[in-house]
């Protein structure tokens, strides 16, 4: 059996407001195991930002257990999971949370700022690296309001792609880009995830979950489905069947 | 390595609020130079009236006739005349702390050489008198003892008084001047001394045998003053209380009366003025000082903003793995970095204010080494001290609250 990425036990996350309390989460279970394609769906308030942002270590559970790579994640002091942060995960918001004023290239290179082993060269290599990765080698200087909502997601994807993570998680990186682009973006996640990268790609449109290997299906904070999707479509096959109009749109 | 990455996000972050940045930095510009500027003044004037009092003499000593009730710039004692040549005979041979002595009679009147007319002083006194003051001559030669014996019409005659009464530039020595009509050779020319601390020509001034002014032009039997030098500065103190016992006692006066005199030294006309410039000098720091504080609180101001402005930076910046650490040396460089540079700027400022106060206002100053070294610490330390807790509040941000924050 190959090696568990991500292990969640009867994970629970509550948010008090007042005399209120909301329970996003109530206990939910699963492993992804490395290498994994899964996408997380569910209507809008089901649970799911809250769940990927506990995955991404942003977070903490109200109760349960994570373990990311076989490491108990309640045991790690900030600096431990900031590290974790840094050189595991990639992680996409579902609104990119560019910096303003400052070029997709310096964007990109941010993760890289925070980790003291790579040279300020390597940095930028490897950042244009990934910014070519996704279409943008000729964006490199252009700040987030000089790029559409798509390049900007780009640059947002390119940046979770520079430290080379172990697992991508994204939030909606589809959410507000038209069929041509989504599908090109999945196409770039399916060759990342053929090089060996764990993806888990939240989304609400079930088109986008027939280019992923498994299903998670939320709902009320619980999981309602749990599937393999055994016919994995190719996003590249999908982009070239698609009518050209769109294209012009 | 990683320092100077964080450099360079503050340094990113200054610039893209350039504007803002620049007027943060204006209250510590300011601070920072009056802080010098104020300090050169003070430290100015202090040097100055230090460098005219002991050009003066460091360890002259005056006695004055009447009680000391008007400050120290006072007059030449007026019409008291408690002061006589008994006592100035008692003091010389009584006290050994003095080197030189000499009593002094002086008054005013019109100095004639033909048709050159000009108003000055005339001084009696021995010839002790140049060591005590520590003048020197031009030209010509000081009188002698027994000039002082005989009341010889002999004068010295200082710089102003040359000029205006030998306007075409000859020589006075062993030229006849006439001072409220009495006839004197001059036979020496004082070196020139400039202007006091209180403004005084020191030039403006005739010297002749204390004898001649007392009898011949004064016609009195006591002394407006009498000059004395300590055999040190040092000594200067406790030669005033010698003074001052034997005096009381050649007065007659009873314990509960006042002094009927006053003995100064010119140490304590210096400490006098010292510390009347030294308040001057506080009181402006003080000011100035206020100025720095107020700079200091427009950083933590602007700080502050600049923190709640960039939650959703700080929310982003953690999120892909900067540590609190890293957040709080970030906003830290940032405040030391916009304090640091208004300090230099600052500085610049202080010191070209300074140039000007001394070429176009013509007040002395000087610019101590401590000014700079004293208001640059001040600077960074503001920085750090107010940029510390803004600092601080970021750094302490979940990294998910902050990305939520709108
Ligand atoms: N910080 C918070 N404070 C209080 N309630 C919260 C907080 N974050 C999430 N919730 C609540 O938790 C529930 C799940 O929210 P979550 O953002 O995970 O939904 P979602 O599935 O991502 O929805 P969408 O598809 O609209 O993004 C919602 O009812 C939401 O109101
Ligand atoms: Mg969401």
């Amino acid at each position: 059996m190959a090696k568990e990425t991500i292990k969640i036990e009867n994970l629970k996350r509550q948010f008090t407001m007042g005399s209120e309390t909301v329970h996003a989460l109530k206990g939910i279970s699963f492993t992804i195991e490395e290498g994994e394609f899964v996408t997380i769906m569910g209507s809008s308030g089901s649970g799911k930002s809250t769940m990927l942002n506990i995955l991404g270590c942003l977070d903490q559970p109200t109760s349960g257990n994570y373990e990311i790579d076989g490491v108990k994640v309640k045991n790690l002091s900030k600096n431990e999971l900031a590290t974790i942060r840094n050189e595991k995960i990639g992680f996409i918001f579902q609104s990119y949370n560019l910096l303003a004023r400052t070029s997709a290239i310096e964007n990109v290179e941010l993760p890289l700022l925070y980790n003291s082993k790579v040279t300020s060269e390597e940095r930028r290599k490897r950042a244009i690296n990934a910014l070519e990765m996704v279409g943008l080698g000729d964006r490199l200087f252009h700040t987030p309001s000089q790029l559409s909502g798509g390049q900007q997601q780009r640059v947002a994807i390119a940046r979770s792609l520079v430290n080379n993570p172990v697992m991508i998680l994204a939030d909606e990186a589809t959410g507000n880009l038209d069929t041509r682009t989504s599908y090109e973006i999945m196409t770039l996640f399916q060759e990342l995830n053929k090089k060996g990268i764990t993806i888990t790609f939240v989304t609400h449109e079930p088109d986008i979950a027939t280019f992923s290997g498994r299903t998670i299906v939320l709902k009320d904070g619980e999981i309602m489905q749990d599937y393999k999707n055994h016919k994995v479509q190719s996003a590249a096959d999908q982009l070239a069947k698609l009518p050209l109009e769109n294209h012009l749109s | 390595m990683r320092l100077l990455n964080l450099i360079k996000i503050a340094y990113k972050a200054i610039i893209l609020n350039k504007m803002r940045t620049l007027l943060t930095m204006l209250g510590i510009i300011i601070g920072v130079a009056s802080v010098i500027a104020m300090l050169a003044i003070g430290e100015g004037s202090k040097e100055s009236i230090r460098s005219t009092i002991s050009s003066m003499g460091s360890n002259m000593i005056t006695i004055r006739p009447g009680a000391d009730d008007r400050g120290p710039a006072r007059g030449s004692g007026g019409n008291v005349q408690t002061l006589t040549l008994e006592d100035y005979n008692v003091i010389k041979e009584k006290v050994d702390l003095l080197s030189n002595s000499t009593p002094v009679v002086n008054s005013n009147g019109q100095v004639i050489n033909g048709s050159n007319n000009w108003p000055s002083s005339i001084y009696g006194v021995y010839p002790e008198y140049l060591d005590i003051k520590v003048v020197g001559l031009q030209s010509g030669s000081m009188f002698t003892d027994a000039e002082v014996n005989t009341a010889s019409k002999v004068a010295l005659i200082g710089q102003t008084v040359v000029d205006n009464v030998f306007p075409n530039g000859e020589e006075p020595v062993g030229q006849m001047i006439r001072f409220n009509n009495i006839p004197f050779k001059v036979i020496g020319v004082l070196e020139e001394k400039g202007e006091n601390t209180f403004g005084q020509d020191q030039d403006d001034i005739v010297i002749a045998p204390f004898t001649t002014v007392q009898k011949r032009i004064l016609a009195i039997d006591y002394l407006n003053q009498i000059m004395a030098s300590a055999v040190s500065e040092d000594d200067a103190p406790e030669a005033v209380e010698i003074i001052t016992e034997i005096l009381r006692e050649q007065h007659k006066l009873q314990d509960f009366e006042d002094d009927d005199f006053t003995v100064r030294s010119m140490e304590e006309l210096i400490s006098t003025f010292s510390s009347t410039s030294e308040m001057l000098t506080v009181l402006l720091v003080a000011v100035a000082g206020i100025s720095l504080l107020i700079g200091g609180i427009g950083i933590m101001n602007i700080m502050y903003v600049s923190v709640k402005e960039r939650t959703k930076e700080i929310g982003l910046r953690m999120a892909v793995g900067g540590k609190g650490s890293d957040i709080l040396m970030q906003f830290l460089i940032e405040a030391i970095l916009i304090s640091i540079t208004g300090g230099v700027l600052g500085v610049a400022l202080g010191l070209g204010a300074t140039v000007f106060i001394e070429n176009f206002l013509n007040w002395p100053t000087s610019v101590a080494m401590y000014s700079i070294i004293i208001s640059f610490a001040v600077c960074a330390i503001t920085g750090i001290f107010f940029g510390w807790y803004p600092a601080r509040k970021a750094s302490a941000l979940d990294p998910i609250t902050a990305l939520r924050y709108e």
